[in-house]
C-alpha cells in the first residue's frame, strides 16, 4: 500500500470562522476564529486523539470535517475525495461512510423513537441492506454493541447513560462507516462505564477496521485509545506526534502544562505542576504572534509578534513554537518582528476574565 | 424474557395508591417528630465522640419516599471528618455521596427526602455539638454558609445571573454578620476576591457572572463559600465542569486556602486522580453504603474492597500502557429493591463462601483502614454491621 492510499483522511489548512454580526445592519464586524488553519492526516484503521481545553475548537473541527457545517477555507479529503467539492446528492451517498458519536447520550437520542428505529432509520434511508434482512441486520448490530435484542421496542428514557452511548455507537456503526468522529463520547459517563465504552470502541475498531477521530479533554483516555495525538490551542494545532512520543516528550510549553495538570491516582506521585495563569483568551480577538504567549512561561520577545511556524522538530513530531525554530525560521520571525515594531503594531491580546 | 423485563418496573394503580398513602403518612410523622425535637435545644445538642473531628456521620440513613417505593439513597453510612483535614468521598453517580452532604446541610428535598436514622454530629468548637438530623431550620440558618459552606459542581448555574458578583459575595457576610457596616462588608468581599486569586478585584466586584469564564466563576463560588471562614467546606465535584489546566488552578487554590483558614474539606468527586492529590482520608461509597475507608495511602496502595480495586483498574492512567481496560461487569442494583446480601456480590469476581449471607460488616484491617468485605473476615476485627431502618416500623 503506498503512502497516499494509506491515509483515509487528510485535512489541509482547514479554517472555520463564525462571523459576528452587528445588531442593526447585520454587517460582519468580526470573526470568531474557531478553527484557524489546521492540517493533519489519519491513517486507515488508526485513531487520532484531538485534545485541548474547552473552547479551543476541537468540536468545531470535528463537525467541519464531516461537513456538518461549511468551511471558510482549506480542504478535507476522505479517501482522496474532496468532501467540500461534492454536491448534495454525492454528499448524501458519502454520508454513511462518515459518522459521528456525540458527547451527551441524554440529548442525542430522540425520545419519541424506539431503539430499533433509532438505529435502523438511516439504514433504511441509505438502503444498506435489503428489506427482508433489515430486522436481522439491526439485531446483529445491536448484539455487536452489547445491546440485547429485546431493547428494540423500548424507548431511550429507560436506559442508563452507558447503554444510551451504546445505542449511539450502534446507530453510527449500522451504516458500516469507515470513519467515525467521536466527540467526547465518554466524558458524560461514570468511570466504570467509561471503561466499557472505550473497550467497545477499541473492539469495534479491531473488528471492522474503523478509523476514529477521538475528541476529548481527558488526556488519560486519549493516551489509552489513540495512535497519534494532536493538541489544539485557540483554533490552531500546537503539537502533533505519535502518542508514545508526545506523552514521553512533550515539546510545546502548552502541551507540557496540559500534561502536567493531569491528576495522577497515586498519593505519592510528586509531579512538578506547571500551573497556567489565567484562562484561554477569546477566539474572536486572539493574541498576536503566538496565541499562547499571554500564558507561556517561556515567552520571548519574538513570540509576541511572529506566528510560529509548523515545523517537524523530530521525525514525525510536529510543533509550532519559537523555542524550536530552525535558523531559517528564526530569521524569518525576527524579520517579522522588526517590521511590526517599525509599523508600531499593537501586540498582546485581551484576556477573558 | 422480554415480558419479564417489562414487568419488573410495572406498578399497578392499586399498588401506586398504597405507596402514596404510606409515604404521606410516614413523612408527616417524621416532620412532626423533627419539629418536636427542634423545640428544645436539649433535643438537638449532643456530644462529639472525638473532639478532634468536625463532623461525625454515625449510621446515617437518608431515604427518599418516592412514587415507586422507598429509595435507600444513604443507608447506614458512618465516617468522620477530622479538623483541618481533607476527606475525599469517591463513588459513581447515584451512590449517595451527594445525598450524604445534602443531609449534613439539611438541603434535602423535603418532605420526600428524610434522614430517618442515625446521627450527624457537628462540632461547635466549644465542647458541645449539634445533631444536625434534629436541628430546627432557624438554627440551621446560622450554620449554613457560616460554619459549613458548600461549593457546587456547576459554577455556571450556582451564581445568580441578575446580581453583580460583589452583591452576591456581600450577601453572605451581611446575613451572618449583620453588625458590620457597609464599608466593612465591601472591604471583606474585596479581601476574599483577592484571596481566591482575582487580580482585578475592584473590576470583578461590579461585574455580572456572564462576564466571567468557568474557572473565574468557580473562584467566586469559593470566595462566597469562604466569606465567613467556615470550619467545614463541602466541595461537591468542584472541578468536574472545568478543564484540566483550570482544574489544577482551582485544586491548588483550595489546598492553599484550607491551610490558611485551618478548615476541613469534604471533597466529593468521582475522579480518583483528584482525590489522590488532595485528600488525607478517602471514603469509597457504593450503592448508598461505605465499602471502604482509610487514609489515602491505605486506599491507593492497598485497596481491599473488590469495588475499589475495580474502580482503580478501570481508569486509564497516563504512562501505564494496558491493552484493555478492566471493566466491572454488570451494573448497580435497583435502588428500590436492594438485595439482602452484599450489594456488590453480583458484580464481584472475588466472591467467597460468606458472600450470600447478610450484608458484610465493617472490618478493621489496620489502624486506619476499614473495609466491608467478607474476604477479610478472619484477618481483622469486626466492628459491626451497618444498620438499616425498617420503614414499615416507623
Amino acid at each position: 500500500m503506498n503512502e497516499t492510499n494509506d491515509r483515509l483522511l487528510e485535512v489541509k489548512n482547514l479554517v472555520k470562522w463564525f462571523p459576528i454580526k452587528s445588531s442593526v445592519f447585520k454587517r460582519t464586524i468580526g470573526n470568531v476564529k474557531a478553527v484557524d488553519g489546521i492540517s493533519f492526516s489519519i491513517r486507515r484503521g488508526q485513531t487520532m486523539g484531538l485534545v485541548g481545553e474547552s473552547g479551543c475548537g476541537k468540536s468545531t473541527c470535528g463537525r467541519t470535517i464531516l461537513r456538518l457545517q461549511e468551511k471558510t477555507s482549506g480542504d478535507v479529503l476522505l479517501n482522496g475525495q474532496d468532501i467540500f467539492a461534492l454536491n448534495r446528492e454525492e454528499l448524501r451517498k458519502l454520508r454513511p461512510k462518515m459518522q459521528l458519536v456525540f458527547q451527551d447520550p441524554y440529548s442525542s437520542l430522540s425520545p419519541r423513537l424506539p431503539v430499533g428505529e433509532i438505529i435502523g432509520e438511516a439504514v433504511r434511508e441509505h438502503n444498506i441492506v435489503p428489506k427482508e434482512e433489515f430486522d436481522a441486520y439491526i439485531s446483529r448490530v445491536m448484539d455487536v454493541c452489547g445491546l440485547p435484542e429485546y431493547y428494540k421496542e423500548r424507548y431511550p428514557h429507560g436506559f442508563s447513560g452507558g447503554q444510551r452511548q451504546r445505542i449511539c455507537i450502534a446507530r453510527a456503526l449500522a451504516l458500516s462507516p469507515e470513519f467515525i468522529v467521536c466527540d467526547e463520547p465518554v466524558s458524560a459517563l461514570d468511570v466504570s462505564i467509561q471503561a466499557q465504552i472505550i473497550n467497545l470502541l477499541k473492539m469495534l475498531q479491531k473488528e471492522f477496521g474503523l478509523t476514529y477521530l477521538f475528541i476529548s479533554h481527558d488526556l488519560s483516555v486519549v493516551e489509552h485509545i489513540s495512535d497519534a495525538v494532536g493538541v489544539m490551542y485557540l483554533g490552531s494545532m500546537v503539537e502533533y506526534a505519535e502518542t508514545a512520543k508526545i506523552y514521553s516528550n512533550p515539546l510545546n510549553p502548552y502541551t507540557q502544562a496540559l500534561f502536567s495538570a493531569i491528576p495522577i491516582p497515586d498519593p505519592d506521585a510528586h509531579i512538578n505542576r506547571i500551573i497556567l495563569k489565567g484562562s484561554i483568551p477569546s477566539p474572536a480577538n486572539p493574541p498576536t504572534g503566538c496565541k499562547f504567549h499571554t500564558r507561556c512561561a517561556y515567552c520571548m520577545e519574538v513570540c509576541k509578534y511572529a506566528v510560529p511556524e509548523w515545523l517537524e522538530v523530530e521525525p514525525g513530531h510536529f510543533c509550532a513554537c519559537h523555542l524550536y525554530d530552525t535558523s531559517e525560521a528564526k530569521a524569518k520571525a525576527s524579520e517579522t518582528m522588526e517590521r511590526m515594531k517599525r509599523e508600531n503594531v499593537a501586540v498582546g491580546g485581551k484576556e477573558v476574565l | 424474557m422480554a415480558s419479564e423485563k417489562k414487568k419488573s418496573s410495572y406498578i399497578s394503580g392499586k399498588e401506586s395508591r398504597r405507596i402514596t398513602r404510606f409515604n404521606r403518612k410516614i413523612t408527616r410523622k417524621l416532620e412532626k417528630q423533627r419539629a418536636d425535637y427542634g423545640k428544645n435545644p436539649a433535643g438537638y445538642t449532643t456530644q462529639m465522640k472525638n473532639p478532634g473531628n468536625v463532623v461525625e456521620f454515625d449510621n446515617v440513613c437518608t431515604y427518599f419516599f418516592s412514587d415507586v417505593g422507598v429509595v435507600r439513597a444513604v443507608d447506614g453510612v458512618s465516617y468522620e471528618i477530622p479538623v483541618g483535614k481533607t476527606v475525599g468521598v469517591v463513588g459513581e453517580s447515584g451512590c449517595g455521596k451527594s445525598v450524604t452532604s445534602l443531609s449534613l446541610m439539611q438541603l434535602l428535598p423535603r418532605p420526600a427526602g428524610q434522614t430517618v436514622g442515625g446521627e450527624i454530629r457537628f462540632n461547635l468548637g466549644d465542647g458541645s455539638a449539634y445533631n444536625i438530623v434534629n436541628t430546627p431550620n432557624d438554627v440551621m440558618e446560622h450554620i449554613r454558609g457560616n460554619r459549613i459552606s458548600m461549593i457546587f459542581q456547576e459554577p455556571m448555574t450556582a451564581l445568580n445571573p441578575v446580581f453583580r458578583i460583589g452583591q452576591q459575595v456581600d450577601e453572605v457576610t451581611i446575613l451572618h454578620h449583620p453588625e458590620m457596616s457597609k464599608e466593612a462588608v465591601k472591604a471583606r468581599t474585596l479581601e476574599m476576591l483577592e484571596l481566591v486569586g482575582i487580580a482585578n478585584k475592584e473590576g470583578v466586584y461590579d461585574m455580572y457572572p456572564h462576564e466571567l469564564s468557568g474557572g473565574m466563576r468557580q473562584r467566586i463560588c469559593i470566595a462566597i463559600a469562604l466569606a465567613c471562614s467556615p470550619s467545614l467546606i463541602i466541595a461537591d465535584e468542584p472541578t468536574t465542569a472545568l478543564d484540566v489546566t483550570i482544574q489544577a488552578q482551582i485544586l491548588d487554590l483550595l489546598q492553599n486556602l484550607k491551610n490558611k483558614l485551618n478548615s476541613s474539606i469534604m471533597l466529593i468527586t468521582h475522579d480518583l486522580g483528584v482525590v489522590a492529590g488532595m485528600a488525607d482520608y478517602v471514603v469509597v461509597m457504593y450503592a448508598g453504603r461505605v465499602v471502604e475507608k482509610g487514609t489515602t495511602q491505605d486506599i491507593f496502595h492497598h485497596p481491599a474492597h473488590p469495588y475499589t480495586i475495580g474502580l482503580m483498574r478501570s481508569k486509564p492512567v497516563v504512562g501505564k500502557k494496558v491493552d484493555e481496560l478492566y471493566n466491572i461487569p454488570g451494573s448497580v442494583p435497583n435502588p428500590v429493591e436492594m438485595p439482602n446480601y452484599c450489594y456488590f456480590r453480583d458484580r464481584c469476581e472475588m466472591q467467597c463462601g460468606h458472600c450470600s449471607g447478610q450484608y458484610p460488616p465493617e472490618i478493621r484491617i489496620s489502624d486506619t483502614h476499614i473495609v466491608s468485605c467478607y474476604r477479610f473476615m478472619d484477618e481483622g476485627q469486626v466492628l459491626g454491621y451497618p444498620k438499616s431502618v425498617d420503614v414499615e416500623a416507623l
